[in-house]
């Protein structure tokens, strides 16, 4: 057998080992996590290496700990959700809003400066979040945000603004401008044509730049923790969950519900959208 | 020189009467311009207000005597003073700090490189179940980083977790091992969830790359009699090497800033204590902002001086 042959066959096997390898290392700990949070603390004492439930020992106490209010004994995740919803989806609405004119201007249009917008972005992007928090936590304390979601808000749009900016141009790029040098033929101003031509046919990435968004705002620790930790009713799931590994004992069975609840939204979110963008992007455009 | 845009056929300023010179319809170009720069207004004044005064002030802040308890006093332009900086960097553990965050940074992103481009080879040619496959393999790096953080926790737990409780039946280990809170293992954990976390990153572009080289190369190479590691050695890498370059600048700059990943795991115990945590500490614990902002800008100063010695080395790669 020559070296090719026993390369070939050897590296064939090799990968279907590593791709298991893979599959195992990325899905366990969601698995994990996940049959953790539906035992009950004193099964999982007596035996940790388990990693089926039996349908004996299953139990959703915990999911219930996690999720009452607080006045009722619970950890009050039910107000942190609807505290990360609104701020992930108010800055992913308005995010986009600020982004899509900018995109538009920045891959269309000639204008002086624009060449340095470019890199301001990706310098922005490697910054380190830790240097811009300082001063934002000082003026946010002076100015009374510090405790407000509205500040988070903020905060969030200028993260993800960079990025959102630098997707949406590149899709606006592959938009053929013979489509909009029709419609400014067809008697079309500047809002008509990004309204009318370039913004349908920049769905898909639309979708996908603000899927980003609420999974960056969704996730985000550091800022949640430095701007609203003295304020419990408005904690996001991020910092509630943090916060409750922190205090006093809690079983570790609650503290993986409470993961479960802050992961699973990203994680369907994810799914949903892998799909949404392989058809989107593939969509012709100029046709005829 | 009037400018026109190319295809307007004739210039719109034709003719102007004298009086009304003031009137008279700006050209296409001009148009273009305004309107070019009023829809990228907003963006830029965003990034401005939430991004470039807060970098700028910080400087200032680095400068300058400020504690919480005292903000409300202090002008923007107080008395500046060398203080901060000379305290940061003759406060105990500071050189300790830094050393970690370089070890840090360069383990977790030679890792993740490294793990993710494994992770390209084996999925680039399909197979049933490979959509599944990439989409798993993107879960670490989607997933909430404090969810992630606190499984792994468990997951290393002495007591009740479960890599201790099979090493011990399985590996013999005669103890269990307190992975994240003991100075021999503390560091090196951190970068393997830090590698595990962010491999998925350097897998996508290097997935990308790898689709992008044309079927044709390796096929000539083939023919040659080259085996697959060979091609691999000699057709693939080189072209992957640009972006592996990139890769290498981006991780790293963002591992040297990380908080989160640190903070969550150990709370910078345990010889695992980077930078952007000590500022943390600086920040909240001792309420000493000025010494916070100076450790900020020495963090920033370190990391854009190593990125200039990298961009020395491998600048003709990463254009």
């Amino acid at each position: 057998m020559d070296r090719d042959r026993v390369e070939t066959v050897g590296l064939r096997w090799l990968r279907r080992l590593v791709i298991a390898g893979f599959l195992l290392v990325t899905a366990f700990p969601f698995y994990y996590m996940l049959v953790l949070s539906v035992r009950p603390i004193e099964r999982l004492l007596l035996d940790p290496g388990a990693l089926v439930v039996g349908l004996g020992e299953l139990t959703v106490s915990t999911y219930a700990e996690v999720l009452k209010a607080t006045e009722d004994g619970g950890q009050g995740f039910l107000a942190f959700i609807g505290n990360s919803g609104l701020v992930a989806v108010a800055a992913t609405v308005l995010t986009l809003i600020v982004a899509i004119p900018g995109a538009y201007a920045v891959s269309r249009l000639r204008f002086f400066g624009r060449r340095q917008v470019d890199f301001l972005f990706l310098a922005v992007y490697l910054f380190p979040s830790i240097v811009i928090a300082i001063p934002l936590f000082v003026v946010f304390t002076r100015a009374g945000l510090r405790g407000s979601l509205f500040g988070l808000v903020l905060v969030y749009i200028s993260q993800t603004l960079p990025v959102s900016v630098y997707m949406l141009k590149n899709y606006f790029e592959t938009i053929p401008v013979s489509l909009e040098e029709s419609a400014a033929i067809d008697g079309a101003g500047r809002i008509g044509i990004i309204r009318r031509v370039s913004l349908p046919l920049a769905a898909p990435s639309i979708m996908a730049v603000a899927l980003y968004d609420f999974m960056i705002a969704w996730n985000e620790f550091l800022f949640a923790l430095l701007f609203l930790v003295d304020k419990p009713h408005r904690w996001t799931v991020s910092l509630g969950l943090a916060q409750l590994a922190d205090g006093v004992e809690v079983p570790k069975t609650v503290l993986m519900a409470g993961s479960v609840v802050l992961t699973l939204p990203i994680v369907l979110l994810f799914f949903a959208s892998e799909r949404l963008l392989t058809e989107g992007l593939t969509a012709g455009a100029e046709k005829g | 020189m009037t400018t026109t845009a190319p295809g307007t056929g004739r210039s719109p300023t034709r003719e102007r009467p004298a009086g009304r010179a003031r009137r008279r319809p700006l050209t296409l170009r001009r148009r273009e311009s305004r309107a070019g720069l009023a829809l990228v207004a907003p963006t830029l004044l965003v990034v401005v207000a939430v991004i470039g005064i807060p970098i700028v002030w910080t400087v200032v802040l680095a400068f300058q005597r400020v504690r919480l308890a005292t903000l409300r006093r202090t002008g923007l332009f107080g008395e500046f003073t060398l203080d901060n900086i000379d305290r940061v960097l003759h406060t105990p553990g500071f050189a300790d700090t830094l050393v970690t965050t370089l070890i840090y940074s360069v383990g977790s992103t030679a890792g993740s490189i490294a793990l993710g481009l494994v992770a390209a080879l084996v999925v680039r040619r399909p197979f049933r179940g490979r959509t599944l496959v990439r989409a798993s393999m993107l879960l670490p790096y989607v997933a909430p980083v404090v969810a992630m953080t606190f499984v792994w926790q468990v997951m290393l737990d002495p007591q009740l977790g479960v890599v201790n409780h099979w090493g011990q039946r399985l590996l013999g280990w005669d103890a269990p091992v307190p992975f994240l809170s003991q100075q021999s293992t503390a560091l090196a954990t951190v970068i393997a969830f830090e590698t595990w976390r962010y491999f998925p990153f350097a897998f996508l572009f290097l997935l990308a790359r790898l689709q992008a080289v044309p079927g044709e190369l390796e096929e000539a190479a083939r023919v040659d009699g080259a085996t697959p590691t060979q091609r691999f050695r000699h057709i693939l890498l080189p072209q992957l090497m640009p972006v592996i370059a990139l890769l290498g600048v981006l991780r790293f700059i963002m591992t040297f800033n990380k908080f989160d990943d640190v903070y969550l795991l150990t709370g910078g115990a345990a010889g695992t204590e980077v930078v952007s945590v000590r500022v943390y500490e600086f920040l909240t614990a001792r309420t000493d902002i000025g010494a916070a902002a100076a450790q900020a800008v020495v963090l920033a100063v370190v990391l854009v001086v190593f990125v200039l010695i990298y961009l020395r080395f491998f600048g003709r790669r990463v254009e």
